[in-house]
């Protein structure tokens, strides 16, 4: 018989399928990987470092920098111009304020949206 | 012949940002060569391990991902086979002519409910390097890099993964090997043509035609040591490994190439035949079945594409 499933919700940051006989702290482990928990004290969004995936968007408030190249699936012509950037793609050329931006897909046709803080 | 039909992954074209940086990593890091560059800039690789043409072609662009993977199939009648029964189960099929990409025959295409496109060819010319086939040495030239053997597989993301599953089974002969199956749904497939544990694999995905990773196959697990040597060495950038996969029992090491497309590293995994049942995985164990050691998925697994 399938071990029976609980549901564990971590207020404020999500929910956690965990199963009979499982650490809660594994289902949540479990949950992470899912990213079906939010607002944790969270590690920098990293993804692949080269431009390619757009996991590390940020927007430049103030400051000057160099721009390599970096997908235009991720971060468009205007969007680059606007200061949207990838930050794994850009070199200071002086003190920079960023603001994190991460990316997230929110329709199968593929558009981001702001990931909720 | 036991194999017929589509025998095997044949070659895959990608999308890079920066062409020389491309070659170079493809070339010095993986450890392939350069066959050839086209007319428009596209460039064709293959490991001197490989008798055909070329596995991987790049194609310089402003967007990172997978423009299209193709299977060789064993003899050209098999295209009009194949067309017949993708344009059957529904799916309208394009012609590619003969030297498109250069040494390649006559090309079919279709897209997949996923969102990727499919081609299937059945001739490529050989090119050089490649293997001896008379009194044979391991190896004719000194493999370097990280020394690939061949291009291995693809895994894919998308939406409709479970639409692929039926389609490539009914319409394209292949065998689901492996599958995660979540309370929500189907999450994952890894499908094979022949007797390698996956030839391509999808992932559950809301945007369509992602590129995961594309995997080269290494001699051994020692190679996939070397391989991470020279990923550190290089400063090339690394996901996760080197770590086994549960699901295929792959060696792997995940790195992204500098346009931030993934690439694999992969040693070992069972062999397929078709008379076996499909593998199942569920929620509680997925973790252990996409890394092995860590027993858990890492962040990256599920949400960076290119």
């Amino acid at each position: 018989m399938a071990p029976q499933r609980f549901l564990v919700t971590l207020d404020g940051h999500g929910q956690a399928n965990c199963y009979e006989g499982e650490r809660v702290l594994v289902a949540l482990e479990r949950a992470q990987g899912f990213g079906q928990l939010k607002n944790l004290p969270r590690r920098l969004p990293v993804g692949c470092r080269r431009g390619g995936c757009g996991i590390c968007r940020v927007r430049v408030l103030a400051g000057e920098y160099q721009s390599g190249p970096m997908s235009r699936a991720c971060v468009s012509a205007e969007d680059e111009a606007a200061g949207l950037v990838l930050a794994c793609c850009i070199y200071p050329l002086s003190d920079l304020s960023l603001r994190l931006e991460t990316p997230v897909v929110v329709k199968a046709k593929g558009e981001r949206a702001l990931q909720p803080v | 012949m036991a194999i017929t039909g589509i025998m095997r992954p044949g070659f895959i074209q990608i999308r890079v940002l920066d062409m020389p940086a491309a070659v170079e990593f493809y070339t010095k890091r993986i450890g392939l060569h350069q066959v050839t560059e086209g007319p428009d800039g596209r460039v064709y690789l293959k490991s001197a391990d490989e008798f055909d043409h070329h596995s991987i072609v790049l194609r310089r662009a402003d967007s990172a991902g997978v423009d299209a993977a193709a299977f060789k199939c064993l003899k050209d009648s098999d295209l009009d086979h194949y067309e017949k029964r993708v344009k059957e189960y529904g799916f309208a099929v394009d012609h590619v002519k003969a030297g498109e990409q250069p040494g390649v025959g006559r090309r079919i295409g279709f897209t997949i409910p996923s969102g990727h496109r499919i081609e299937l060819y059945a001739h490529a010319d050989q090119s050089d390097p490649k293997p001896r086939i008379h009194n044979p040495d391991v190896w004719d030239l000194e493999p370097h890099g990280m020394a690939a053997r061949r291009f291995d597989h693809s895994l894919l993301y998308g939406p409709d993964i479970e639409k692929n599953l039926d389609f490539f089974e009914k319409a394209l002969d292949f065998r689901c090997a492996e599958r995660v199956d979540m309370p929500d749904g189907l999450l994952a497939i890894w499908l094979t043509a022949g007797m390698k544990a996956h030839d391509i694999a999808f992932v559950k995905y809301p945007e369509p035609g992602k590129l995961h990773h594309v995997a080269f196959e290494l001699e051994n697990w020692n190679a996939v040591g070397h391989a991470a040597d020279i990923i550190t060495r290089y400063e090339i950038s690394v996901d996760i490994g080197p770590t086994r996969h549960g699901i295929t029992r792959g060696q792997t090491i995940y790195f992204f190439d500098p346009s931030g497309n993934r690439c694999e590293v992969f040693a070992g995994g069972y062999t397929y035949y078709p008379d076996q049942p499909t593998r199942t995985w569920d929620e509680t164990q997925v973790g252990k079945g996409i890394f092995y050691y860590e027993r858990v998925m890492n962040e990256a697994f599920l949400s960076v594409v290119s």
